[in-house]
């Protein structure tokens, strides 16, 4: 009994000859943007973090700074706490003793500052209640009860920071996008290559009266798995980096905190997904319209 | 508009080709001009001419692979500029094409090669079908070999197995016995002959002449000859 082989009768790759061993090129530039996807992508989701965490932890304090001759500085600064205790919307405020303050500069100065005999202003933290509370009405009895107290509530290094997280994560996004978009360019690349070199092979099958869609689908499907199984590769490499970084500390916390947490990992798993998509489209579109040219 | 010239071949009734006052050039001059043909079922043509007088290229604009430079080209009842890609895919597979340099995809046993009409068109492919169609070839001791390896003589016989395995109602061949000794060439004659007999209209484009005045000993034929760019009726020494 003669049977036909089984790759001419299922998906119609077989065809297509196959590439020989620049087949694996496309895999291997699929699963290097792949790796480089996942760190982009982590540094996405790592800046959205540090943004909320900055905003977060700045959003709820604010600082009084109180500058007078050293006979009036214990005068105005219980002037401070007293309207603080009265102000709705403060939950907390207390006077920073030295050492808080020596602690403050001792990444500056180092740690034997002599802070008694420097004429340095005196800080009162504040803690903001849920409600919030009036900042220029603050900022008008401050003036009145004590004209050497000035209100920082933080919204000078908040905002930009904030900002600059933002546009960190926006960056991240992009260059996700830009290394799908690259991915693509490659893949088409490719497919043209290999269509170009199979113009032989297409001319016989126009010939015995195959359809562009059957043309197509040999090539689609071939470069589809490549992107796909290039990405899967990719993707398990980039993660495994990134589960080796170091845990996020305190200190140097947005270069250890450049990672996923909890459902976070599975985002990276879509990448061979959007890779194999990325893949199927880039060669259709490049397979149809080339077939259109060259039979 | 050209004077439409009159068409050789069938004068009425019903044709499965059809060319009218065609012109076809490939960027230059003419390389034919004011053709016209119309093929009928079950007839049995030669298409004769020196080298380069456009008896491929008359072939192709028959089956589509070119569009004619002017006139008009029908197959089956249909303008070739009017079909779609698919529709012309379509319109293939009723046009068995033997080529002279048989156009195989060499990766592939011979097997897969002469089903691969049947395989395009996601017919199923009956084994015992192309067993029978490679034994009347005379290949069926040849079902695994890769077309690399096969002799003249064995690719035109399996280049004309892929041409009819899809049962078509016209076999186009061109040179079809261009590579082949007297006896093979009589051997695939035969076949032609017998295809012919079986309903299926005969095109063949040759330049052999005694190929030609063997076939007219069995079966009818007219034949065409392209010269000076035109086609017409060969004369009586054929």
């Amino acid at each position: 009994m003669i049977k036909l082989p089984a790759i001419l009768s299922d998906h119609g790759d077989g065809v297509v000859p196959p590439s020989g061993p620049t087949a694996w090129l496309t895999t291997a530039t699929a699963a290097a943007m792949a790796f480089l996807a996942v760190f982009a992508l982590a540094l996405a989701l790592a800046s959205g973090r540090l943004a909320e965490r900055w905003s977060a932890a700045l959003d709820r304090s604010a600082t009084v700074r109180i500058s007078a001759p050293v006979d009036q500085l214990a005068l105005q600064t219980a002037a401070v706490l007293e309207v603080l205790s009265t102000t709705p919307g403060i939950s907390a405020a207390r006077a920073l003793d030295l050492a808080e303050q020596q602690k403050l500069l001792e990444p500056w100065f180092g740690p034997d500052l002599p802070l008694a005999d420097l004429p340095l202003p005196q800080l009162v933290e504040i803690t903001e209640g849920s409600e919030g509370y009036d900042r220029d009405g603050l900022r008008q009895r401050l003036q009145a009860e004590a004209p050497g107290a000035v209100l920082d509530d933080h919204s000078r290094w908040r905002e930009p920071l904030a900002a600059a997280a933002t546009r960190l994560r926006i960056l991240g996004y992009l260059s996700v996008f830009l290394i799908g978009a690259t991915m693509a360019a490659m893949i088409t690349l490719a497919a043209r290559a290999a269509l170009a070199a199979n113009s032989q092979v297409i001319r016989v099958l126009r010939l015995v009266g195959a359809k562009d869609d059957y043309i197509a689908r040999a090539f689609v499907r071939r470069f589809t798995l490549r992107a796909a199984g290039g990405a899967c590769i990719g993707t398990v490499f980039g993660m495994a980096a990134i589960f080796v970084l170091p845990a996020q500390e305190d200190a140097g916390s947005f270069l250890t905190g450049l990672g996923f947490q909890g459902a976070g990992w599975l985002l990276p798993l879509l990448l061979p997904v959007l890779a194999a998509l990325v893949g199927f489209l880039a060669t259709r579109t490049a397979s149809l319209s080339n077939l259109r040219r060259i039979t | 508009m050209r004077n439409s010239a009159s068409p050789l071949g069938e004068p009425r009734g019903i044709c499965l080709i059809n060319l009218e006052n065609v012109a076809f050039n490939y960027g230059g001059g003419d390389l034919l001009s004011e053709v016209s043909l119309r093929l009928a079922p079950g007839s049995f043509h030669f298409l004769t001419g020196p080298s380069g007088a456009g008896k491929s290229t008359f072939l192709k604009l028959c089956y589509g692979d070119l569009l004619a430079t002017s006139g008009h080209v029908t197959l089956f009842d249909r303008n070739v500029r009017d079909l779609s890609r698919d529709e012309m895919a379509l319109t293939r597979r009723r046009i068995g094409v033997v080529h002279q340099d048989c156009q195989f995809l060499d990766h592939l046993p011979l097997l897969s090669n002469v089903g691969l009409p049947l395989t395009v068109a996601g017919k199923a492919v009956q084994d015992s079908d192309i067993k029978d169609l490679l034994t009347w070839v005379g290949l069926e001791k040849l079902t695994n070999a890769l077309p690399p390896s096969l002799s003249g003589g064995e690719r035109q016989r399996a280049a004309l197995a892929r041409a009819v395995i899809m049962g078509p109602d016209v076999i186009l061949a061109d040179e079809p016995t261009g590579n082949l000794d007297w006896d093979m060439s009589l051997r695939l004659l035969a076949l032609l002959v017998e295809l012919n007999r079986m309903g299926k209209t005969i095109l063949i484009a040759t330049h052999d002449l005694n190929l030609i005045r063997q076939a007219k000993s069995q079966v009818a034929t007219r034949v065409l000859r392209i010269a000076k760019r035109r086609l017409q009726l060969a004369g009586a020494d054929l």
